[in-house]
């Protein structure tokens, strides 16, 4: 009994501990870039005293939070649709962020070197209608490995998740196929394959899987060493995806839109990895609270300055400067 | 729910007097409040259909009955179908009893039965802990032993013997109905001997010494008398265990595959109701995406309700024509 009142005694301080600050901000969203979002909202917090709140949610269930007003601002990995758009009274204006991308990664027994796919060849894999690891389009791309006549089990994502879109939106791109008979989304029907939960269900999968061949976020790979093909980009150059080739396919976007909702998946450059994607703050075009859009405005314009040095250390590629200097101008139209 | 159907009748003359008139008793204060907890029960019940009602409309309004019995499941082009999803449930949990049930009650009249006092505390001891470990931890033991288990020494072994079936057809990935049902038979295993063995330790000795008394071995005396004296637990449990394995997500989706289709034979991927609705719930936008994931939920429900509803219908039938009441 006493423990109970002792823990009673504490739930107040908890409450006080949540409600106390009148210039808490809420956001909410996509769970890929919530480790940089959660990072900016403790350093900006030590820095300026306002606390930001981010729940990653997912980017369905940001868009819907924010649709609904139960949050300030949203964040999505797949920009929002024109008639998600019309929902809300107040347009909303789209901020990317970061930038991120997919790996290939694979698990044939005896190949120890890099494997090289072009596009066309991963959507094959994942309609099914390549089935082994010799086929004759996997060894164009590769000559002098020596491939095993083994099946390959295709591995993919059984959770909604941008990572999926990400992946989707370029295989869509480069196979007219994958795009009349899959299509691009956070989940899709899957031609063939296992569905692992998370980017640790697929890679462990495919870990123990001989033949398997799967994606994981590039952040992933990257944490768990993991090795990953080079992809054929829309320039016919093998690149490998590193922090540098993902903000080159940002940057070599010669005109961005707008409104930055934009796919930038099979993007032209040379030096531009082909599954790289940006991700989305969804901020109102107009804040009628005054506090609040000075705040909201002050941490944006800061993670687009001093908070892009986070980036590389949580492993998510920087926005090109380009980007950065359209974004700002964006950022004085909030009323 | 049974308690306020029996004071139903009680209220029926006029309540509010009846309710002032038992108020005055200082005892009656606690009817009241049970009586409030009791429709509390039914109320959050009440509320919980009338979510997933409402919640599933757009999902409705489109699919119609065709929902129960459509294979796609096509986010992309917004046309949803429960039966993979449907059959992934029921062959998974119906697997799962076929193996947990002869086990478990083995192993609880084992417990009961047979093996002696300090013995038996311990193992009991030791099989109610198991009860209390979190799925995700039966998951994960499931994805790094089991799966690779399954996929080398397992499925390979069941092949060679019974591979031209179509039940046992195909590649063996490791993961799949078979590898999930496994899983879940581990995790109801507990609930069974728990249960069971409570209502075998409940039937009275003067059954037993009788049995024995008229020259019945200890076998006979455990087969024929008190497992059927005990059998309304029993099938108690086994049905707690099948409500447990129709709901059961986060070990089933690390190990079922995730794959929406329907597949005849046990190694191949599957899907089921819950493992789908906590995989992709979070990212579903659109109108009729979630709403078909909360008409998912909505058939897991009636699911289960008419699931219960036939062990009612069992117990029932089993109690005319039987020889005890537990």
């Amino acid at each position: 009994m006493k423990r109970i009142l002792f823990a009673g005694s504490l739930l107040p301080l908890l409450f006080a501990g949540i409600a106390s600050a009148a210039d808490t901000i809420n956001a909410a969203g996509a769970t890929f870039p919530a480790p940089i979002y959660q990072k900016w909202c403790e350093e900006f917090k030590a820095k300026t005293g306002v606390q930001i709140n981010y729940q990653s949610v997912g980017s369905g269930a940001g868009i819907k939070q924010f649709t609904d007003g139960t949050v300030d601002f949203g964040a999505s990995d797949m920009p929002m649709t024109d008639d998600q758009i019309k929902a809300i009274k107040v347009p909303t204006l789209h901020f990317p962020t970061v930038l991120g991308a997919d790996v290939v990664t694979y698990n044939v027994p005896g190949i120890t070197v890099d494997l090289k796919f072009s596009g066309q060849t991963v959507a094959a894999i994942f309609m099914g209608t390549i089935t082994k690891w010799n086929d004759a389009k996997i060894a164009a791309d590769n000559p002098g490995v020596k491939l095993p006549a083994t099946d390959i089990v295709v591995v993919h994502r059984s959770d909604g998740s941008g990572t999926s879109f990400i992946f989707t939106d370029f295989l869509s791109k480069v196979s007219p196929e994958w795009k009349s008979k899959v299509g691009a989304s956070t989940s899709v029907q899957w031609p063939v394959g296992l569905g692992g939960k998370g980017n640790e269900g697929v890679s462990g999968l495919v870990k123990q899987t001989p033949g398997s061949i799967g994606y994981v976020e590039l952040v992933f790979a990257i944490s768990q060493k993991l090795g990953y093909a080079d992809i054929k980009n829309a320039n016919g150059k093998f690149v490998k995806a590193s922090f540098d080739s993902v903000t080159a396919a940002a940057a070599g976007m010669k005109e961005m839109p707008a409104d930055f909702r934009v796919s930038i998946t099979n993007g032209p450059g040379d030096k531009a990895y082909p599954i790289s994607s940006f991700t989305w703050l969804l901020i109102p075009s107009q804040i009628s609270d005054p506090a609040k859009k000075k705040n909201i405005t002050a941490f944006l314009t800061w993670l687009l300055t001093d908070g892009q040095k986070d980036a590389q250390g949580l492993s998510y590629a920087p926005l090109p400067a380009a980007v950065v200097a359209k974004e700002k101008k964006q950022l004085a139209t909030i009323k | 729910m049974s308690s306020s159907a029996a004071v139903q009748p009680q209220m029926g003359k006029s309540p509010v007097s009846e309710i002032s008139r038992r108020l005055r008793g200082g005892d009656e204060v606690a009817w009241l409040i049970t009586l409030l907890f009791s429709i509390s029960v039914l109320l959050v019940t009440a509320l919980l259909v009338w979510e997933l009602w409402v919640g599933s409309e757009p999902s409705r309004a489109k699919s119609g009955f065709s929902f129960l019995t459509s294979k796609l499941w096509n986010p992309v082009t917004d046309e949803f179908g429960a039966y993979p999803f449907i059959y992934g449930t029921i062959v998974t949990s119906v697997l799962a009893l076929a193996i947990a049930v002869p086990t478990g009650v083995g192993a609880a009249i084992y417990l009961s039965e047979l093996a002696t006092g300090k013995w038996s505390d311990s193992l009991t001891f030791l099989v109610e802990l198991l009860a209390a470990v979190p799925s995700v931890i039966f998951g994960l033991l499931a994805m790094f032993t089991l799966v690779p288990m399954m996929r080398e020494t397992i499925g390979p072994a069941i092949k060679s013997v019974f591979g031209s079936l179509p039940l046992f057809s195909g590649p063996v990935y490791g993961v799949g109905y078979f590898t999930a049902g496994l899983v879940m038979a581990i995790m109801i295993f507990p609930y069974i001997i728990s249960v069971s063995r409570e209502a075998l330790m409940s039937v009275p000795r003067e059954q037993r010494e009788a049995a024995l008394a008229l020259g019945a071995t200890k076998w006979e005396s455990t087969w024929q008398i008190v497992v059927p004296y005990a059998r309304l637990g029993i099938i108690g449990s086994v049905f707690l265990a099948f409500a447990r394995a129709l709901g059961e997500t986060m070990a089933v989706t690390m190990v079922i595959g995730n794959d929406p289709s329907v597949h005849a034979s046990l190694f191949a991927p599957g899907y089921t109701i819950a493992a789908v609705i906590a995989n992709e719930f979070t990212e579903a936008t659109g109108k009729v995406y979630p709403a078909a994931l909360v008409e998912l939920g909505l058939v897991l429900f009636v699911l289960t309700f008419i699931l219960n509803g036939l062990a009612r219908l069992l117990i029932l039938i089993t109690t005319q024509k039987g020889s005890a009441r537990a």
